[in-house]
């Protein structure tokens, strides 16, 4: 039945778009870390969405970079898609709001239905938003706000959604994110413990969780898709060693390790860098 | 009362019939007097408030002198009809000659009533021990809800027949293929001459349907007249709505009368889902769902239930495909029918496009079929079954408090910003505006916290927590055991929930046996169509799904036995159950000593004059006189409403009466509780002044008392160590939770759990009182009445039995209390508590000896000591924020808001050594009653204990009370005391403690 929640994982279209050269220099980032390698960081990029239409088979659109917009590869923050419905957002950065615009043009030829955030007060960076597959979590960062929850909320009603303040980090999901049905993926930080104990409280819903030592480590991409069954994208050895191992112990998966060493010099993370859609739920 | 007002009857009819041995007319005489006083009481009452003192005296005195009649009807409450005809009849044997109880029982035995009884039993037994016979098995589940009903209407009836004597029993009426259950209620009804008023009912179709009650009937009478006419059989997720006279939605309790909640002449009424079930699927039958589809329409359409423009278009595709089958292009219709139709609260063009595209792809699909989609996809809404109450969160920030299947839901706007789940709730209570919930602290939490949210008044906090209690009784409390529970489950008073849980009514479903009864759809109604009668698919496999029904259940926590939580009012009657079940021997036994009790107690003319003075002086005393007044009421309630009957003058119409009524109701339910069929059920009434939930006065000082009592036949260890409080909420919710899932064996620890538990209890005022009685000893009940003592727990020695009363939250308004309450403030209660031991002693010794009467020989010297409450300041800690959740950490010490002062006074008989402690006796029994305004709770600790050949036979009863209004503590106390004697005749009360919390610091709105 093509109801609620039906095939969580399940993804037909993804909207990328390309690293900027601005991005070495002028993104944003939380740390001070060493500097982006841009010709590094765009051949991830590459095998990012070499994977996603290759080896996955999702249809990939890829937006150009914008040289103005440093930070606009992280496509994520942009629009939350939700069935066949995406919001727009209003990233919690100026600076990047104007990312929005082609993504949302990029949407609309997907014939998704477009909501736009009215309320110039309120602020959402879709890094903030865990959707479950259940409901949602919206986490109140430095980047999002309860304005733009609650937009949020009046968006997709028919799901729950609660807030969960993120204490540390950019957004809630750098340091989480779903790893299956009902699995959410945590990181062992202290925030991230405090953020999913929220979320577990605040849930009617009964989630496993899969611990990863490392925060960075606990944003990977779950897709559930015809042929493939469970697949997740996530960290490769190299940069979180002892997290890709928890990964590893996953019992049919398909693993599939993503270098993300250079993005995540400016917060970049896996999920940050497309939205995934699901065009067949759509009637 | 029904009940009530049927026992007097009987007791008059027993009085004529035994006026040979005893003086019939006095009592016949007596009665009418206490009728008549009792009316001018509570005029007086209501009029004047000044006046209280003076005239609490002089109605103090014939109330006592009355009291052993009141009495005998207010007993009976707790017991059996059985035993209440028993009681009418000892009273006036009795009086001639002490020992008549057994002889009565047969007697009683002989009655009409208790064949009625029997017969009853035996129905719901073969229900249980022959499954096979289906059409019982079915009835069964019915029949233990209804058969109270019928009881009382049963009652009821003989009330009347009394009047209208020769009224042949006209049976007509037969529903056939129904149960007779179903009908009894109606049927009995239908005979009495009463007046008779038109109730509209507006169903879920829109349509309205007219039948006429009579004016008095309760709420479940109409609701299931309205059952039958929509042929409902899983009606537990239903119930009916009116609009107060605030424009607010409420639902009808259904043990109450009508008359007293509609408070208007307004008999419009709604027929609406209650409890929304999170699993339509593992409904029995099509037209429950069916029903649950059209509820869900509505509030779909009306905005209620919130949901995306896609699943808009889905849920208005399915009801198009279940009103009007196939899509047919040929016909014009789709455009002309989605116009009837309203789907959302924003319809346009293009989602009634999209509607009937997605309609053309349901091709094939029954209406059954249609409508279980439907539902599949409702339930999944974040909103599904979230009732949404106001409120404002301690910073004055409004939010919205959903109740639903799960727990307590907080919404900021859309958003949910934090969830209690009922596990995590360990109490839930409102005071005036406010309405708290006692979290259960977390892993790392150490202290419970409070979580306090104001609504917009005292009306709207108390419709909030009935909801809650309402549905955490529902939802949460699972007790899958066979149906005679059910029966008990109606026994609470009148704020507990009184139907059955959804694991009940779940099993229940299960032994529905009968056809697809066949109904029309609403569109049906306008097309000719047929569209019924294909097989359902996925509906029969539904009811046999019990077992997952108790894992959804369990979900939220995560073992079962960590249900302690749970609240305050839930009831432990099941536990009663199994015991009884168990040691079936020693329960009829202990059964026939009850009844015994009860009689003596009844019939134990007060054994010297200074008793009336006592209670005289402490009325005069103290600032509760008010309370006393209503004790009285709700004693002679019964009374009242027999005399009316008597008069056939079903007028209730004044307004001094009416208060009376609204007590009555409360009797009611008490004595739902009493007629549990099989023998050996304890159950404690507790009558709560509290109960004016009618009057709407403020009390300005509102209180949260609980009341222990605690009944120890010997010496306890506990005693010593008792100093409980609320703690209560946790362990009661434990106890009852356990032992539904464990047998007996099991039940020890659990009982060994319960004492550490209670010893725990840090804060609270225990009210022990010891009865120890074995045979060797004089009995020597004694007698302890604390005023105001907010806490009292009495302990009571007795034979096998316990009871387990629990608090009670409340918030009610006392307006009686009010004037003097209001000057006084808390102080005085404590005070009075103090003064009250010493007329205490004086009037025990009295009344022991009356009683020893029966079954003691030497009345023993009695040492009550009554040590200086020591007063222990226990701080509430209170976390009135919303944002809990959120928090980095949860501030356990943020502001305490409330103060609580503990005391703990001890009136112990001489002579009792603690010998023979320490062994883990049986829990007995855990009952608990919850009214608006009270919750009590009792549980009965029995102890046998094996010395130098005697057994010794020890009985720990504790009550705890707790409500926010005042509690006449002595009032409780009496009332614990007599009953314990009343159950235990043979035993003597050997120590009485009163422990009680009195809130200091209250939060001001």
């Amino acid at each position: 039945m093509a109801g609620l929640r039906s095939g969580f994982g399940r993804y037909t279209h993804a909207i990328v778009r390309g690293i900027p050269e601005s991005l070495a220099k002028e993104a944003l980032r939380t740390g001070t870390g060493e500097e982006v390698d841009l010709a590094k960081a765009q051949r991830e990029e590459e095998a990012y969405v070499e994977v996603l239409r290759t080896q996955l088979g999702l249809e990939v659109v890829e937006l150009p970079a914008d040289e103005s917009l440093p930070d606009c590869v992280f496509v994520e923050d942009a629009a939350v898609v939700c069935g066949d419905t995406a919001l727009i957002t209003i990233p919690g950065a100026p600076s990047r709001r104007r990312e929005t615009e082609a993504i949302k043009a990029a949407l609309k030829d997907l014939n998704l239905n477009i909501v736009e955030m009215a309320d110039e007060n309120a602020t959402l960076d879709g890094g903030d938003v865990l959707f479950t597959g259940q409901e949602f979590f919206v986490g109140l960062s430095k980047r999002t706000n309860q304005r733009g929850a609650e937009i949020l909320a009046d968006a997709f009603k028919d799901y729950a959604v609660s807030t969960v303040p993120v204490m540390e980090g950019l957004h809630l999901k750098s340091f989480c994110s779903m790893g299956g049905p009902g699995l959410i993926v945590i990181g062992s930080s202290e925030p991230a413990q405090k953020a999913l104990k929220t979320m577990q409280q605040m849930s009617d819903h009964r989630y496993d969780k899969l611990t990863v030592p490392d925060d960075g480590a606990a944003n990977c991409i779950y897709m559930n898709l015809p042929n493939k069954g469970h697949v997740l994208l996530h960290c490769t050895p190299e940069q979180y060693p002892e997290s890709a191992k928890v990964f590893e112990k996953l019992k049919d998966y398909t693993l599939i390790p993503l270098s993300n060493l250079e993005k995540v010099k400016v917060d970049g993370a896996l999920t940050c860098c497309s939205v995934l859609i699901n065009k067949k739920a759509n009637m | 009362m029904t009940t009530e007002v049927g026992s007097e009857t009987e007791v008059k009819e027993k009085a004529e019939e035994s006026v040979a041995q005893s003086e019939p007319s006095e009592n016949v005489t007596e009665e009418t007097n206490e009728v008549a006083n009792i009316e001018g009481e509570v005029e007086e009452s209501q009029k004047e408030k000044d006046g209280k003192e003076g005239k609490g005296i002089s109605r103090y005195l014939p109330t006592w002198l009355k009291k052993q009649k009141s009495q005998s009807q207010t007993s009976p409450t707790k017991e059996i009809p059985l035993t209440e005809k028993t009681a009418g009849k000892v009273r006036q044997e009795e009086e001639v000659n002490g020992h008549a109880e057994e002889v009565e029982e047969k007697e009683a035995g002989k009655s009409d009533q208790v064949k009625e009884k029997e017969a009853e039993c035996h129905s719901s037994t073969s229900a249980d021990t022959e499954p096979a016979k289906e059409e019982k098995v079915q009835e069964s589940p019915e029949k233990s809800l209804e058969k109270a009903e019928v009881t009382k209407e049963g009652e009821g009836e003989k009330e009347q027949k009394k009047e209208q004597e020769g009224k042949a029993e006209g049976q007509q009426e037969g529903e056939e293929g129904q149960n007779s259950i179903f009908q009894s209620p109606l049927r009995l009804v239908r005979k009495a001459k009463m007046k008779l008023v038109v109730c509209h009912v507006t169903l879920l179709d829109e349509t309205v349907y007219t039948c006429e009650v009579e004016k008095r009937a309760k709420g479940q009478y109409l609701f299931f007249k309205v059952c039958e006419h929509l042929n409902l059989l899983e009606k537990d997720y239903f119930g009916l709505t009116y609009v107060d006279s605030h424009d607010q939605k409420c639902w009808l309790d259904p043990t109450k009368e009508i008359k007293r909640q509609i408070r208007s002449n307004n008999w419009q009424f709604a027929f609406n889902v209650k409890f929304y079930p999170p699993d339509p699927s593992q409904l029995t039958e099509d037209i429950t769902r069916y029903l649950l589809c059209l509820q869900l329409r509505e509030d779909v359409a009306s905005g209620r239930l919130p949901c995306s423009f896609v699943t808009h278009t889905l849920l208005g595709s399915y009801t198009l495909q279940a009103e009007f089958g196939d899509y047919e292009p040929d016909q014009p219709r789709p455009v002309d029918y989605i116009n009837h139709q309203t789907f959302a609260p924003n319809q346009n063009k293009e989602m009634e496009e999209k509607i009937v595209e997605l309609h053309k792809s349901h091709r094939g699909m029954t209406p059954a079929q249609a409508d279980s989609q439907f539902l599949e996809n409702a339930k999944k809404l974040s909103m599904y079954g979230v009732d949404l109450h106001h409120a404002k969160d301690s910073e004055g920030v409004d939010i919205m408090l959903g109740v639903c299947a799960n727990g307590l839901l907080v919404y900021k706007d859309r958003l949910r910003i934090n969830r209690f789940a009922w596990p995590k709730i360990l109490k839930i209570s409102y005071k005036r505006n406010n309405f708290y919930i006692k979290i259960r602290p977390g892993e790392t939490e150490q202290f419970e916290s409070t979580v306090g949210f104001k609504l917009q008044n005292h009306r709207s906090a108390k419709r909030l927590w009935k909801v809650c209690v309402e549905n955490h009784s529902f939802f949460r409390l699972n007790t899958p055991e066979p149906p005679t529970k059910a029966r008990f489950l109606t026994l609470g008073s009148k704020f507990r929930y009184s139907g059955r849980t959804q694991a009940q009514t779940r099993l229940a479903s299960t032994l529905i046996d009968r056809p697809a009864p066949s109904f029309e759809r609403t569109s049906s109604k306008r097309i000719s169509r047929s569209l019924d009668g294909a097989p359902v698919i996925s509906i029969t496999e539904a009811g046999k799904d019990g077992a997952e029904n108790g894992r959804e259940l369990h979900s939220d926590s995560k073992s079962p036995m960590r249900v302690h939580g749970d609240n305050i009012y839930v009831r432990h009657s099941n536990l009663m159950l199994e015991d009884h079940d168990k040691t079936q021997e020693e329960v009829l036994k202990h059964q026939a000593s009850i009844s015994q009790l009860k009689r003596s107690f009844m019939e134990a003319p007060p054994p010297s004059p200074p008793q009336p003075n006592q209670w005289e002086t402490r009325l005069t005393s103290s600032p509760t006189t008010t309370m006393r007044v209503q004790q009285q009421i709700v004693v002679s309630e019964p009374q009242a409403e027999a005399a009316a009957a008597a008069d056939n003058t079903p007028s209730d119409t004044k307004e001094p009466v009416k208060t009376t009524e609204v007590e009555i109701e409360e009797m009611v339910v008490v004595k739902e509780v009493s007629k549990a069929p099989k023998p050996g059920i304890v159950t404690v009434t507790v009558s709560s002044p509290a109960e004016q939930e009618t009057r709407e006065q403020e009390v300005p000082v509102v209180q949260e008392v609980p009341v222990l009592v605690e009944a120890i036949v010997k010496k306890q260890e506990s005693v010593s160590s008792e100093s409980e409080s609320d703690g209560e909420a946790e362990y009661h919710p434990n106890v009852s939770v356990s032992i539904s899932h464990t047998q007996i064996p099991e039940e020890k620890e659990e009982d060994e759990e319960l004492e550490k538990e209670e010893e725990k209890r840090p804060e609270n005022d225990v009210l022990v009182v010891d009865a120890s009685s074995p045979p060797a000893e004089g009995s020597q009940p004694v007698e302890v009445t604390s005023r105001q003592a907010e806490e009292s727990s009495i302990e009571k020695a007795g034979e096998e039995k316990e009871e387990e009363v629990d608090e009670m939250e409340e918030s009610t308004d006392d307006p009686m209390v009010t004037p003097d309450e209001a000057p006084n403030g808390l102080t005085p209660h404590e005070e009075s508590v103090i003064t009250m031991a010493g007329p205490a002693e004086e009037e025990e010794e009295p009344k022991m000896n009356g009683e020893a009467a029966l079954v003691q020989t030497e009345p023993r010297p009695q040492v009550i000591c009554c040590s200086e409450p020591p007063v222990v300041k226990t701080e509430m800690v209170t976390i009135s924020d919303t944002f809990a959740a959120q928090k980095t950490e949860i501030a356990t010490k943020e502001v305490p808001i409330v103060h609580t002062e503990t005391k703990t006074i001890t009136y112990e008989a001489a002579q009792l050594d603690g010998s023979g402690d320490g062994e883990p006796g049986v829990l007995m029994t855990a009952q608990t009653i919850t009214s608006e305004s009270l919750c009590t709770t009792t549980t009965t600790h029995i102890t046998k204990t094996l010395k130098g050949g005697l057994s010794e036979t020890r009985i720990e009863k504790r009550i705890v009370i707790t409500g926010d209004c005042d509690i006449d503590h002595d009032e409780a106390l009496a009332q614990a005391i007599k009953e314990a004697k009343e159950q235990h005749p043979d035993m003597s009360v050997t120590r009485v403690v009163v422990h009680k919390e009195t809130e200091l610091a209250e939060e001001e709105d």
